[in-house]
């Protein structure tokens, strides 16, 4: 494989600014590899390799010319499909919007692109990024780089996956439950999800509005830093987007731990598998080891994460989910009248698990049910807020499993929807609370299957969340299996 | 039942020993320069699907942004019917129609910005109850191509105008006060004053930027307990307006003496057949799925932007009647007060307080802005106080004949003229008296008979020989001044 496979993202951008590698040859090598090995993944939906040579000769031309090319200076990077891209097809990885290609890009593509990364395609995800596994896209499922029978993880697994493969040095995922988290952690990557409002939602396809956050993916914390500073920051676009600048993550990285106060929260240790509780509490005891403050902390608001967030996600994405009724764009299947057609477009054009989300959505918003529902559910979102900030006095970060087990196989839960949801019991409470958390990888399990770690912070935390991360990452057993291309 | 022979002319005490109970959800277009999420132009009349964008067309992945300005205006509303402002938050409104792009529609429903108002009505005195006033987003246009009376049910196929989707709105809740359908047109055009003065809208009914919505239901004089209401849809015309409320509540009683009931419905008013007819009934009334929209923030106007959008509000309707109610010594209910809320409801305020000002007679001024003004209200723009000043005081120094004034007024009003240059063009050169005294004198001499019956008191007379006058002179008398010559000359 070409040499600059395989590189990180800020060795790339630096690369090629000093013009010792071409942005071409990163984006050629990129893809040549993409175009000999994605098959078997099937990370990737579409392939932009016409706009990705074109993008990347760009980037040489402007280094050519003495421009500032930008922080991300040809770095290859992947795109999950639920972000708009204008005049190329957007899907969801749904047949309603199997065709759809948007007049405009959304504020995360167009930030990324000037600051010269170069986007590889569009990821595959959950159809509509419900699910937890990316064997909910209508395209076919997306497999685990580490063992083709397993699952990525999702929703955000095409991301994941390319990232993991080494398809492209970064990524960009969404995360509403848990979708870019527990794909980072099945995958052996890092993964973010920033506090909500840090990362514009402009042109981010709505699954649950106030959950939605985009994020990235990357092998490295300094990478996922650095792409993270790319994205965030104020978006007049959107109204729920913070005003208040972003911190600089990559040079706070290296300040090490020493008298942060990290705390293990009890309530998500218990449903994890040994390996992954055992990986745990090493990652925890390397951070001791590092000067942190290390104890155990009860979070009991946690445990009622997923019953709220399957309220209150479906509710929001029974709405969201409501435009695409054949009128205007994608899919229509014509019926006998408005109505049939209606039934009959969004009949064919969602799957299982959307078609159970909105109904589910739709009862739980329905006049009768909405106080004992929803309303409820937002109670329970409030409480969950502020049983973190009570952990939050003592402790500047708290850790957990990012998933209670590692990668599993390809259809072990595709018939049951509800162990499938437990997949994400340790990353919802976060989205509820609207606070940052990521997952950094420690190591295999028994398995051989990556494990990662998941750091949470109060709104804003995410420079101690960063540090915290990069400690665990100096410690963490290096991951000795290889890719399945390797 | 589909009884033509019913009048639905609205009118007080409508049937014996039976009361009408009105409430009306008013529509009305904000006049901001852009829609309410997006940076759409805020117009009217181009090109079907031309005026859009990813937000107003609610495109995957497009968020809303709130439009200052349609806060600004909508408080300005709030102010005007004296409601409580307060912060307030935006709801989904979640039901399928081809018209609305998201298939939800962003409104505010459990906390309006403006709450608790009223609203006076200048002729029946009474006081209207303003339940809210809140902002939303309009939806797009729907047109049925086939089947039977512009519905969508039969119809072959339809078409969508997005322009329109977007345009923000503010839909203005009476509380159920009004009694009559003449009530119900007095509050519309009280309230379409309102917001013109407001500059919030342009109040144009004709353009659908001014939508009503009326709940109507019946119960016998006396009781206090409300009747079943039928909601009637899109009444885009005051005349729309009296006629629907007033044959649904004929319905309604007709119904009732029959011994049946009345169905909670929404109802659609046929322009045509003069009729309402059933929607939907509350059985298949849409569940809205209410909930708070998450791509919004609260809205939150701080108390001083409020204070400041109140001292920039114009004079609204109740201080203009005062302003020229002012102008003379007693008006009280009399026709000159119909006719100084007539002036202040079609906005001819201005012209006749400054044509007082110049000098020029103010009841005449009232006069021929209620008559003549009104009638041609779309040249209004093009009348200028000073001509319109100059016109009334060529008339009352009897230099034009009423006749004369009025042609000349029209003309005026077409071309945007002086009054003096009309009256000369039109050869309307006022005649001196001692020219109609000639007149006069001819037209005596040339009916003895008449003249002598005249005389001797057959006062009607006095018709025949202004008339004569007025051959002679071509119309450029004035027949003031000839009857009063003819009067003098008799004794």
């Amino acid at each position: 494989m070409g040499s600059t496979v395989g590189l990180g993202a800020c060795e790339i951008a630096e690369l090629v600014s000093s013009k010792e590698i071409s942005a071409l040859e990163v984006a050629e090598e990129h893809l040549a590899l993409i175009e000999s090995q994605d098959a078997n993944l099937n990370s990737f939906l579409q392939l932009s390799s016409s706009a990705a040579i074109a993008a990347a000769k760009e980037v040489d031309a402007k280094i050519a010319r003495g421009e500032d090319p930008g922080r991300l200076a040809g770095v290859p990077i992947a795109l999950k499909d639920n972000l708009v891209t204008r005049g190329q097809t957007t899907t969801c990885a749904s047949q309603i919007l199997k065709e759809w290609k948007p007049p405009y890009s959304a504020t995360v593509v167009e930030r990324v692109s000037s600051a010269g990364a170069v986007a590889m395609g569009k990821t595959n995800l959950d159809e509509f990024a419900m699910g937890s596994s990316t064997e909910n896209s209508s395209f076919g499922p997306t497999r685990n780089p580490y063992d083709l029978n397993r699952v990525p993880g999702g929703s955000s697994g095409g991301s994941a996956a390319a990232v993991a493969a080494k398809f492209a040095a970064l990524a960009l995922g969404s995360d509403t439950g848990g979708s870019i988290r527990q794909p980072a952690a099945l995958c052996g990557i890092v993964g973010v999800k920033p506090t909500y409002g840090t990362v514009s939602r402009y042109g981010l396809i709505a699954f649950a509005s106030s959950l939605d956050q985009v994020g990235p993916f990357a092998r490295s914390v300094k990478d996922a830093a650095l792409l993270l500073q790319v994205i965030a920051g104020h978006d007049p676009r959107d109204s729920t987007s913070l005003e208040s600048p972003f911190p600089d993550l990559v040079s706070n990285l290296d300040k090490g731990v020493r008298g942060l106060r990290v705390g293990i929260i009890e309530e998500l240790i218990e449903g994890a598998a040994p390996m992954v509780g055992e990986a745990l509490m090493a990652s925890a005891r390397s951070l001791s080891d590092q000067g942190a403050k290390v104890e155990h902390v009860s979070v009991p608001a946690v445990t009622y994460g997923l019953s709220a967030y399957y309220l209150i996600a479906p509710a929001e994405a029974s709405s969201n989910l409501a435009r695409y009724d054949g009128v205007r764009y994608g899919l229509r299947v014509d019926g006998q009248d408005m109505n049939e057609t209606y039934v009959s477009t969004r009949t064919q054009g969602f799957g299982a698990e959307v078609k159970r989300r909105i109904m589910l959505g739709t009862f739980a918003l329905s006049s009768g049910y909405y106080d004992a529902y929803y309303v409820k559910a937002q109670k329970v979102r409030t409480m969950i807020s502020d049983s973190f900030q009570n952990a939050y006095d003592r402790f500047d970060v708290l850790l957990s499993p990012t998933a209670p087990t590692t990668a599993f196989e390809l259809g072990a839960k595709a018939s049951d929807p509800l162990t499938m949801y437990l997949s994400d019991v340790c990353t919802i409470p976060t989205n509820l609370a609207g606070h940052p958390a990521m997952s950094v990888p420690y190591g295999l399990g028994e398995n051989q299957m990556p494990i990662g770690i998941q750091i949470l912070a109060p709104a804003l935390g995410e420079v101690n969340m960063f540090r915290v991360a990069k400690a665990i990452e100096n410690a963490a057993p290096a991951i000795t299996k290889g890719l399945f291309w390797e | 039942m589909a009884d033509n022979s019913i009048p639905s002319d609205g009118v007080e005490g409508f049937l014996p020993g039976w009361e009408m109970v009105v409430g009306l959800e008013v529509h009305c277009e904000l006049k901001t320069k852009t829609k309410l999420f997006c940076g759409c132009a805020n117009s009217f009349g181009q090109e079907p699907n031309t005026n859009i964008c990813p937000v107003c067309l609610g495109l995957p992945g497009s968020l809303p942004v709130i439009n200052e300005q349609a806060v600004e205006l909508a408080i300005r509303i709030g102010l005007s019917l004296n409601c409580t402002v307060d912060k307030s938050i935006f709801h989904r409104k979640n039901y399928f129609y081809p018209d609305m792009p998201k298939d939800y529609q962003v409104s505010q429903y459990e906390k309006a910005i403006n709450e608790n108002g009223i609203l006076e009505l200048p002729l029946s005195k009474k006081t209207v109850r303003i339940e809210r006033a809140h902002i939303e987003e309009d939806t797009g246009k729907s047109v049925h191509v086939g089947g039977d009376g512009g519905r969508i049910h039969g119809a072959d196929h339809s078409l969508v105008d997005y322009n329109r989707a977007g345009i923000p709105l503010v839909e203005i809740v009476s509380a159920p006060d009004l009694r009559s359908a003449e009530e119900a047109r007095e509050y519309v055009t009280e309230l379409r004053s309102i917001l013109v003065a407001s500059a919030a809208s342009d109040g144009k009914m004709e353009e659908g930027s001014l939508r009503v919505d009326a709940n109507v239901s019946v119960r016998r004089q006396g009781s206090e307990e409300f009747g079943t209401r039928c909601e009637i849809k899109n009444l885009n015309s005051l005349r729309s307006l009296t006629r629907a409320i007033g044959y649904e509540a004929r319905r309604q009683v007709a119904l009732i003496e029959a011994g049946e009931r009345v169905v909670q419905q929404t109802r659609h008013w046929n322009e045509d057949q003069g009729i309402t007819s059933a929607m939907r009934s509350k059985e298949e009334a849409y569940d809205y799925r209410y909930f708070p929209e998450p791509d919004l923030v609260p809205l939150e106007p701080s108390t001083e932007w409020i204070s400041e959008i109140r001292r920039h509000i114009g004079l609204l309707p109740a201080a203009r009647r005062e302003r020229l109610t002012a102008l003379f010594s007693d008006v009280s209910y009399g026709p000159v007060y119909d006719q100084i809320v007539t002036a202040v409801g079609l906005g001819l305020d201005d012209l006749v307080v400054g044509a007082a000002e110049n000098g020029a007679d103010p009841r005449l001024a009232l006069a021929r802005a209620t008559n003549e003004v009104a009638s041609d209200i779309g040249n209004l723009p093009r009348l200028t106080i000073e001509n319109f000043s100059g016109l009334i005081k060529l008339e009352s120094q009897s230099k034009l004949s009423a006749t004369q004034a009025k042609t000349v007024l029209g003309k005026m009003l077409e071309s945007g003229a002086d009054a003096a240059e009309v009256a000369k063009s039109l050869g309307f050169e006022a005649l001196d008296s001692t020219v109609i005294e000639d007149l006069v004198d001819q037209v005596i001499g040339a009916s003895p008979k008449e003249w002598e019956r005249f005389s001797s008191g057959e006062d009607q007379l006095a018709g025949f020989f202004v008339g004569q006058v007025m051959k002679l002179s071509k119309g450029k008398a004035d027949g003031k001044i000839v009857t009063s010559l003819l009067r003098s000359k008799r004794s």
